[in-house]
């Protein structure tokens, strides 16, 4: 997807704000955030990070110096190369929309991170840790494991579009006490703001969004 | 012996790639993984699995498997077949659980070691 055209739809969506979160890489973050002040989009920077066990893990930050450095952990950590004929091309595009560059490690890959390490290493670095699509058979946390082990300390869970509140409410009945958070996971312009999650925030802010998860201090996930 | 000979033996469902079930096999392996498998599986092994998730194509064919075994019954999504017929992927569909499977297919002489 390209920044502008993203922003665009994003806004013509009413989302106030969006993160960017490629598999394994963040490269691509700095030029949807320009495009997003330029159109008055507040744009997060943030990761999928895909866990030793498969597990898909959200992470969302303010300041993009802690998005790079979670990067740099991922690719010291990520073998393999990418195969275009099978995955696609991985470009890097600046906020005029132009490709500037091609990813070349296999993203769509497993890192060889075990996924509490992952949480750790976020969390060490101020950001967001969200367990990707529990609802889901692949690369979910409960997909995965079977379950949610005791005491990890997430942020919270994201339930993919595919199912609704009162069923993740009945499904995860066990796991309310974190947060369930609706988010979709776009990969295509047409898919962006399928799926909302509605904040009460002071601003728009990854600190905000975690302060919100935990219900700190008046900040909470509205119900929808 | 071939996947056609596997499919005849264990009377498995074939789901996908019914053009490509002359090939001979090679060697077998078993796993969910899909880093795990892409990093050991052999070219010509037969894939035993319960993931039914599209990603199996892709690493199935980057690895040029011979095809792809879903165990307990498990049906592939959708999207997975698709994929497969596009790629010719064998897909194959056994009622019998990993551990036995893999136990009957090695017992059969078919190898890990490829």
């Amino acid at each position: 997807m390209r920044p502008r055209a993203l922003v665009n739809r994003a806004k013509a969506r009413g989302l106030d704000m969006i993160a960017i979160c490629d598999h394994n890489s963040a490269e691509n973050t700095a030029a949807f955030i320009s495009a997003g002040d330029a159109g008055g989009l507040k744009v997060l920077p943030g990761m999928e990070v895909t866990s030793k066990e498969e597990i898909h893990l959200i992470a969302l930050f303010d300041a993009q110096e802690n998005c790079a450095a979670l990067q740099n952990l991922i690719y010291q950590n990520l073998p393999g190369e990418n195969v275009e004929e099978v995955f696609g091309p991985q470009t890097v595009v600046n906020e005029k929309d132009e490709t500037v560059g091609v990813n070349r490690r296999m993203l769509i890959g497993a890192t060889l991170l075990p996924f509490e390490e992952i949480v750790s290493v976020i969390h060490s670095l101020e950001g967001v840790a969200i367990a990707s699509h529990i609802d889901r058979q692949a690369f979910s946390l409960v997909g995965q494991l079977g379950f949610i082990p005791e005491g990890i300390p997430l942020d919270g869970l994201e339930i993919s579009p595919r199912t609704s509140k009162q069923e993740a409410k009945n499904r995860f009945h066990s796991y309310q006490h974190y947060s369930f958070v609706w988010f979709s996971d776009a990969h295509c312009l047409e898919d962006i703001g399928k799926s909302t999650t509605p904040f009460l925030l002071k601003e728009t802010t990854s600190k905000e969004v975690k302060m919100a998860l935990h219900g700190e201090e008046g900040r909470r996930v509205m119900e929808a | 012996m071939t996947v056609s000979d596997i499919v005849k033996s264990f009377g498995l469902k074939i789901r996908a790639g019914k053009n490509r079930l002359d090939e001979e096999v090679r060697g077998g392996y078993t796993g969910d993984l899909l880093s795990d498998v892409l990093a050991h599986s052999r070219k010509g092994s037969i894939w035993v699995t319960i993931q039914t998730h599209p990603n199996i194509v892709a690493v199935a064919t980057m690895k040029e498997l011979a095809g792809i075994i879903l165990t307990g019954g498990r049906e592939p999504d959708s999207e997975t077949l698709r994929k497969a017929e596009e790629e010719g992927m064998p897909i194959l569909v056994s009622s019998l659980l990993a551990f036995e499977l893999t136990g009957k297919l090695y017992q059969m002489g078919i190898s890990g070691m490829g």
